[in-house]
């Protein structure tokens, strides 16, 4: 009543076996050629790709940290070079202008000195001149007094030279 | 750890798969034993005033018999049959053909389901014909196309071509003197009986009906010696048949979808995966990074990667395409010629890889006594071809119980159908449809892990032929 029919699906047959075969190995070889390996391959090559861009990434980011660093410390010397220059400057100018006062000073004075100098030589040699004048002068008026009375009053000569000793004083 | 976690899952869906259909399995048979009985019932009632003809003789064709009755009341080929029945009685032979159509077989028609066939057929309606190439060794070549039997309906031919008859969908040879040899005839319907072999096992013989008489069918050529109930016989089928098709199909869908891929790939080789990359790239890379790698090494497995794609990419591609309704329910995976293809190039391969160590570790285990040593190279070189006899035996197993299990369900409508009318097509289908959908859910998962297991293991394999190892 129930019978067995040979489980069919088991039995290998030749027809089956080689057409697997021929189909299976042609798949193989097309694929790996057409498929599998260039997507084996490029997909080994992305990985790289996003691995390199990645650690490229991160090695620039490090550089710029490093150059921001860096920037901040030239920032900073340049900032202390700035204060450094201006101070010397307003230090320089301070010499200067207290070089070129002691100069002028020294100048001036110097030029005092001189002046002082010929004032005092003019001085000398308008007092000696002063005193010719007026030595003469006294002369002349001592003449005109005693051309009107010389022999009689010894008195007035002595106030006579009393008078010329006076303008020598001054 | 994770790979226990995998090979675990895999058992529980193995045990669960089978467990499915033997109970299935058995549920037909019991159903069909029921049914029986009834329709010997049925047939005592209406045996006189039915044909008047006698029964007796064939063992096989009284049964059949009691199926015919049955089906009579109901069929369309009713008259058809009468017609024929009338004409064979005339000769005074009881016709099988009268009988032809029987009660609803669901042994039968499942393994018919699941077997290759030289035409593609697509719910009983579309008949595709398909290049038959049939060898025999001592007329040569017959070359033509399937559509030369006149297929009808269960891919029973209907006119045979140079001897050759097509039954449930694949070729056979006619050699009983009589039979034309040469040219198209046509025949009547088929019939098979059971007869005890040698070894007093059951065997069935098909015959064909030619003129009221019956000849023996031979069926094609299988190299399993006998094991598996096939051997040589007087012809070969290279045909292009149901299988060979699909495996075709599914090359060339695979080959479009990943050259596309590939182009993809080449075009922008640094952009995130668009369209199919992104549907083929995470298998790709799954089975790469946990398939691949960690089993033969970061320095070899590009030799073998194409190998293992090709591998996981064809058997997933076929499971799938097995389960898409409609579109034939091909069953090569479950077949055990695909799969016994691909087990012997896996030996091939991981055995022509094989390093120095390896056939150290099969023939001359280091690191153990010397008196075990001999002892562990019978099991060694045992396991060299259990290895991929494991392999080709498990995917045919999981692929085929899963087409069986979803074809017992949906056969639970034609039981029930047959035990009581219209009710029990309509008990018979709201049976059927939760559990094949629940079924067809559990064969797109096995459809995966089934690949995946294959393909794990030959990485497995081959890793251990190329394993380098440091010590001993």
């Amino acid at each position: 009543m129930i019978y067995l029919i040979s489980f069919t699906p088991f039995q290998p047959t030749f027809g089956l076996a080689f057409w697997s075969l021929v189909i299976f190995l042609l798949f193989w070889w097309i694929m790996s050629r057409v498929a599998f390996k260039p997507i084996a391959e490029a997909l080994q090559k992305r990985e790289h790709d996003i691995q390199s861009s990645l650690d490229e990434a991160k090695n620039a980011r490090m550089e710029m940290s490093s150059m921001k660093a860096e920037n901040d410390k030239l920032l900073a010397e340049a900032r202390e070079q700035r204060t450094l220059i201006l101070n010397e400057a307003k230090e320089q100018k301070a010499k200067i202008l207290a070089e070129a006062k002691e100069q002028a000073k020294a100048e001036s004075s110097k030029i005092m000195n001189a002046a002082q100098v010929e004032i005092e030589a003019q001085k000398k040699v308008a007092m000696q001149s002063l005193k010719a004048d007026v030595g003469n002068m006294a002369l002349d008026i001592a003449e005109k007094v005693i051309r009107k009375d010389l022999k009689n009053d010894s008195a007035q000569v002595s106030f006579v030279n009393t008078l010329v000793d006076e303008i020598k004083l001054n | 750890m994770r790979y226990i976690t995998y090979i675990t899952f895999c058992c529980f869906l193995f045990i669960g798969t089978g467990g499915v259909f033997s109970q299935a399995h058995k549920h037909a048979d019991d159903l069909k034993s029921i049914q029986q009985r009834k329709l010997d019932h049925d047939h005592d009632d209406h045996k006189h005033d039915h044909h008047g003809h006698s029964h007796d003789g064939h063992n096989h064709k009284h049964n059949h018999g009691d199926h015919g009755h049955n089906h009579n009341h109901n069929d369309g080929d009713h008259k058809h049959d009468h017609k024929r029945h009338g004409h064979a009685s005339g000769h005074g032979h009881g016709d099988p053909c009268a009988h032809h159509d029987e009660a609803y077989d669901p042994t039968g028609t499942a393994i018919h389901h699941i077997s290759d066939g030289n035409v593609y057929s697509i719910l009983d309606a579309i008949r595709i014909p398909l290049p038959t190439f049939l060898y025999a060794p001592e007329k040569g070549w017959d070359v033509f196309m399937s559509n030369k039997f006149k297929v009808g309906h269960h891919e029973d031919g209907h006119v045979s071509h140079n001897g050759y008859v097509m039954h449930h969908g694949s070729a056979y040879r006619v050699v009983t003197p009589g039979f034309p040899q040469e040219g198209n005839h046509e025949h009547d319907c088929f019939t098979h009986k059971t007869v005890k072999d040698a070894k007093g096992k059951d065997k069935v013989i098909n015959y064909v009906m030619y003129g009221g008489k019956p000849y023996e069918l031979e069926a094609r050529s299988t190299f399993d010696g006998g094991l598996l109930g096939g051997g040589i016989t007087s012809f070969y089928d290279f045909s292009i048949s149901k299988n060979v098709l699909s495996m075709i199909l599914v090359a060339l869908l695979l080959f479009f979808l990943f050259r596309s891929a590939a182009k993809a790939y080449k075009q922008n080789p640094n952009s995130a995966p668009k369209g199919i990359q992104s549907f083929l790239e995470p298998m790709f890379l799954f089975i790469r990074d946990e398939v691949a790698i960690p089993f033969i090494g970061e320095k070899k497995y590009m030799r073998y990667l194409p190998l293992l794609m090709s591998i996981f990419f064809f058997i997933l591609g076929l499971n799938l395409w097995g389960q898409v309704p409609f579109l034939g329910s091909t069953n090569v995976t479950g077949n055990l010629t695909f799969t016994m293809v691909l087990a012997v190039i896996v030996f091939f391969v991981v055995n022509f890889s094989g390093n120095k160590d390896y056939w150290k570790h099969i023939f001359w285990m280091p690191g153990v006594p010397t008196f075990v040593k001999p002892l562990l190279s019978v099991v060694e070189g045992m396991s060299l071809f259990i290895k991929p006899l494991t392999l080709m035996l498990r995917l045919a197993g999981n692929i085929s119980a899963g087409h069986i299990a979803i074809l017992s369900f949906v056969g639970l409508i034609f039981i029930f159908g047959n035990l009581y009318g219209t009710v029990g097509n309509g008990i018979g289908t709201a049976l059927a449809v939760p559990l094949t959908l629940f079924m067809m859910a559990i064969e797109l998962i096995v459809a995966f892990v089934q690949a995946f297991v294959f393909t794990i293991l030959t990485a497995s394999y081959i890793g251990a032929a190329v394993e380098e190892h440091e010590h001993h």
